[in-house]
């Protein structure tokens, strides 16, 4: 790194604990060491909070070993006001920061001053960024800077990729080239499955059957990570895991949706060396350096294999030793998906899905911020934002509908002429038209995508101790009593003021409602593949018997599915009556085959209630039962109803809320705006119905569009599943549920259809409500 | 779009699915919170620039159930304009729509407390209209009587095998009854909530909007 110190950009890729951090840093600390360097030198940006603060204790150790006079400080949304607007008029040499945090840096108007001088910007885990919508808006960042400190050179640190010449171009100022480090990848992992007396149950995330299994593990080892797809897996693990803890061994739990407050303590506690295991999720994903972990454990099938590989990595931060890890399934499908894992980490087979041009709904948030820092020329601009490698091939077409939208909405109805948001000066500069706007623009800066989330609060007189946050969908459907856990404790719902949800302690054994929700990953295309080889086998040796006896049960009772034909399996549960369509399409592809398929459900009159979608299969309930499934899936009707189907479905609107929200059109934040009451705020969808409607073509719509189609809809794949199909669809009646469907009536997710269904249970449900409270219907 | 007729105060009347309450006895439709010129006060405040469509699907809305109706008499149950001055900037188009309107009508403006006074529109601008049994006023009153009014924006949520539904909903028990908001870009406040459970009586009802209204026990 240090030959490469004057190159204007490097990405420099090594396995985890490879002491890459150091590494980028290495210049940064000769550059500063004779104490002549005055002002910010090198802003270092990570994905996570916590990576910052970990990296100022790390690096403030050999900068006061080696006496070197440098100020190091982090910059995150933790950071106070008082020290922030410190750090503004009097920088450090090293800064620490998250994009978020940069990106509201570059709006303010005395940007300029503050980045005088800049040398040197290190973006760590810049394979985690490259793959969001935080990654696009870094660069954008980055070019800004760029413009600002000509002589800025950039450093990327990257685990283990598929691609890296992606990532390099990703990085480096367009069309500047990038020089690509490869470390040496150390020794392959070692890695297995955990052996458990007891079998994994036929359905569920919890892995509550393996509690005492890891529960030994930990015992076993110094320090023990226990990783999670998801925060409410992670809480119902945690949960279990004390329950059994008789030895009362030190374990913590870490992730997104906890106060800071409680997320802090975890981490100082964990540096100590006080904790034998930690219970985490993603928070915990990237490379901070917790010491001595020399045990990585991942509950539940780790989905992609990339991911699995990088978490491995936490273990054993000495370069030479293989880190130790092990892999629980949750349920018996994922026994297989684990051991299809297993076989791609050891054969190097790493996923991945190349990613398109930087979107636009991103552009317009950076265009916005570039006008709360000052005046702009639109030329100017135009030719900063394309030499950031995700914009590298934006049209100035492209880049004028998002100034327009900015400035006026961009509506084909002019009406806020006199209300522009941005203005153009008669010196042809663009500004804001109210200097008010810059503090609603900044409260609303950043691309992660949060379900609107709510406080929870122990209740007390003068409120009580923050606990950490739920969906605010979640807290809608509890009812005063309810009982959930959240941080590992067991609270009951009292009931919601002012937009923070009151709960008190209690002492149950089992929460009444499950859990809240959370963000699950998608598995890869990749390994569907090898699960559907693995179906395909006549026996399976590699796969442990439980499992093996189960896919045989499956044979046996419905079929397994296969690669040419499409297995679909019919029966009633519950009260409703179920269609699994096993298409292996990918989770994204499986969502739209959903949504078309229960379009032509409601066309038919067949009354679907939602579905849910996994990689593997949909799963589609309603109140009558599909007895052909042929006139369903002909892919030209299905590709002819695709248009008008697009318009008006929940997926489409999801994707809506969250680029109309990056865009700048929905506010999440309107200053106190949200305690006024409810009745002020309207749902996103109606403008989206608006708009649909009266602006079809409007900018957002087009945004809408293109997301979906790249993202959540994945047309293209369902093309190709009917092609490889052909006519060769087998549908199933069962009397019951199938042990492949079984853990499908568990996922989490799921699409509700608004149609004649729902009509005809409001039918049932108002007048059931108004017998019962002894009111006559007229 | 159907309509659900019910009985308030010994009088006859049909909730719309659409939101507008109509009373065939005297050829007379009554809509609340309208909020005409929502986006363009918005913008004007500083905030992004929403589709300024909202206006004219409003009247539009408005404009079909006139036509369906054949309403003599139309009564805006107040908050009609987002703001005294949205009442004054409406778009061209949308400003010529309300006089198109209100031809041949009997057209009584209720103030609310967005739109208190008169604006520079016709019609007749009121603080609350009587024609016995009912008065019809913005926000309702303590000592209520055959009262209408809106203000609230009511909606209603019901749980039904796993779903939630939510819809703007008509609320009413013997003394009262509440609009829901008419305009497109409107939100609700739940029946649940402490403003409306607390002034409605223990036997209230809810008449949920939608393709079909439905009738139901109001949820507290």
């Amino acid at each position: 790194m240090i030959d490469r110190a004057q190159a204007p950009a490097t990405l420099l890729i090594a396995p985890t604990g490879g002491g890459k951090t150091m590494a980028g840093f290495l210049p940064s600390l000769i550059e500063l060491a004779d104490g002549r360097h005055a002002g910010l030198h090198t802003i270092y940006v990570s994905p996570l909070k916590a990576l910052a603060a970990d990296i100022k204790r790390n690096l403030r150790g050999p900068a006061d070993e080696m006496g070197l006079p440098i100020r190091i400080e982090d910059r995150t949304g933790d950071t106070t006001p008082t020290q922030k607007k410190r750090q503004r008029v009097d920088p450090p040499h090293i800064l620490l920061t998250t994009p978020e945090s940069l990106a509201l840096l570059t709006s303010y108007e005395d940007a300029p001053r503050m980045f005088q001088g800049v040398q040197r910007v290190i973006v760590d885990e810049i394979h985690a960024l490259a793959d969001s919508k935080r990654g696009d808006q870094l660069m954008l960042a980055l070019a800004r800077l760029q413009t600002l400190c000509p002589d800025l050179r950039r450093v990327g640190l990257s685990a283990t990729v598929e691609d890296p010449d992606a990532i390099a171009r990703f990085l480096a100022r367009h069309p500047d080239p990038c020089d690509i480090v490869l470390a040496d990848p150390g020794p392959d992992p070692d890695i297995a499955m955990l052996q458990t007396a007891e079998m994994p149950p036929w359905a569920g995330g919890g892995a509550a059957y393996a509690i005492p299994a890891v529960l030994e593990q930990v015992r076993q080892h110094k320090t023990t990570l226990i990783f999670h797809n998801t925060r409410a897996q992670a809480e119902i693990f945690f949960h279990n895991l004390w329950l059994a803890n008789d030895e009362g061994l030190p374990i913590g739990i870490h992730h997104g949706s906890l106060d800071r407050q409680q997320r802090e303590r975890v981490e100082a506690a964990m540096v100590r060396g006080d904790l034998r295991a930690i219970v985490c999720t993603g928070s915990l994903d990237l490379g901070i350096d917790w010491g001595d972990v020399d045990l990585v454990i991942q509950i539940g099938a780790p989905k992609n294999v990339k991911r699995l590989v990088q978490r491995i990595g936490r273990a054993n931060h000495r370069y030479n030793a293989p880190s130790k890890a092990l892999l629980v399934p949750a349920n018996r499908f994922e026994v297989v998906e684990c051991v299809a894992a297993l076989e791609a980490a050891r054969e190097h087979d790493l996923d991945g899905e190349p990613r398109g041009p930087g979107p636009r709904d991103v552009l317009c948030q950076h265009i916005l911020i570039a006008a709360c820092a000052g005046p702009f020329d639109a030329d100017a601009l135009y030719a900063e934002v394309t030499s950031a490698g995700p914009y590298a091939d934006l049209s100035r077409t492209a880049f004028d509908a998002c100034l327009e939208f900015c400035a006026t909405g961009g509506y084909a109805l002019r009406a806020y002429d006199r209300w522009q948001r941005l203005q153009q000066r008669p010196d042809g500069l663009w500004q804001l038209r109210d200097p008010r706007a810059a503090q609603r623009i900044r409260m609303n800066l950043g691309t992660i995508q949060d379900s609107d989330t709510l406080k929870v609060r122990l209740k007390r007189n003068r409120g009580g101790k923050p606990l950490g946050e739920v969906e605010e969908s979640f807290a809608a459907s509890l009812t005063p009593g309810d009982t959930f856990l959240i941080g590992g404790q067991i609270v009951r719902y009292e009931g919601l003021r002012e937009m923070v949800v009151e709960v008190t302690r209690r002492a149950d054994k089992k929460p009444k409602i499950a859990t809240f929700s959370g963000t699950k990953f998608a598995t890869s295309t990749q390994l569907s593949d090898r699960i559907l080889r693995m179906f395909a086998q006549p026996d399976w040796p590699q796969l442990p018997e439980h499992t093996g006896e189960w896919l045989d049960l499956q044979r046996r009772m419905s079929r397994l599915p296969g690669r040419d034909r499409l297995l679909i399996e019919s029966f009633p549960n519950d009260g409703r009556e179920n269609l699994c369509v096993y298409g292996f399409a990918g989770r994204n592809a499986q969502q739209t085959l959903g949504l078309l398929l229960t379009k032509r459900m409601e066309e038919t009159g067949l009354a679907p209630l939602g579905f849910v979608a996994t990689d593997y299969a949909t799963l589609i309930w309603g109140l009558d039962a599909v007895t052909d499934p042929s006139p369903l899936f002909q892919i030209e009707a299905l590709r002819d109803g695709l248009d008008n189907w697009l318009a008006g479905n929940a997926v489409m609107k999801r994707t809506f809320r969250a680029s109309a929200t990056i865009a700048g059109l929905i506010e999440r934040n309107s200053g106190g705006q949200r305690k006024s009451g409810r009745q002020a705020t309207f749902s996103s969808d109606i403008l989206y119905d608006t708009l649909l409607k009266y602006d079809p073509d409007h900018l957002l719509m087009q945004i809408t569009r293109e997301e979906a189609m790249r993202g959540l809809v994945d047309f293209g794949r369902i093309e190709a599943m009917i092609a490889r199909i052909g006519d060769r669809i087998d549908l199933i009646r069962l009397d019951r549920v199938s042990p492949l469907a079984a853990p499908l009536l568990l996922e989490v997710g799921k699409v509700p259809v608004k149609g004649a269904a729902e009509e005809r249970l409001l039918a049932e449900e108002s007048a059931r409500l108004l017998a019962a409270a002894g009111l006559s219907p007229d | 779009m159907n309509s659900l007729a019910f009985s308030f105060s010994g009088v006859r009347l049909h909730a719309l699915g659409s939101g507008a309450l109509w009373w065939p006895d005297h050829d007379l439709l009554c809509v609340s919170d309208l909020h005409l010129g929502k986006s363009a006060r918005m913008a004007r405040r500083g905030a992004p620039a929403l589709p300024p469509y909202e206006t004219r699907d409003t009247l539009a809305r408005l404009a079909a159930d006139l036509k369906r109706t054949g309403a003599k008499t139309v009564i805006c149950l107040g908050d009609s304009f987002d703001d005294i001055e949205a009442a004054d900037t409406l778009h061209e188009t949308d400003r010529l729509q309300i006089p198109a309107l209100q031809a041949g009508r009997m057209w009584i403006w209720i103030e609310g407390n967005h739109d208190p006074g008169p604006v520079s529109l016709g019609g007749t601008h009121l603080a609350e209209w009587r024609r016995a049994p009912l008065v019809f006023r913005h926000i309702a009153q303590n000592d209520a009587r055959g009262e209408v009014s809106g203000h609230y924006h009511p909606k209603v949520r019901l749980q039904a095998r796993g779903r939630s539904i939510t819809r703007p909903a008509f609320l009413f028990d013997d003394r009262r009854l509440i609009l829901p908001a008419y305009g497109t870009y409107t939100g609700g406040l739940r029946s649940s909530d402490t403003a409306l459970s607390g002034l409605m009586g223990p036997d209230a009802r809810a008449i949920l909007t939608g393709e079909q209204p439905r009738l139901t026990a109001m949820p507290r």
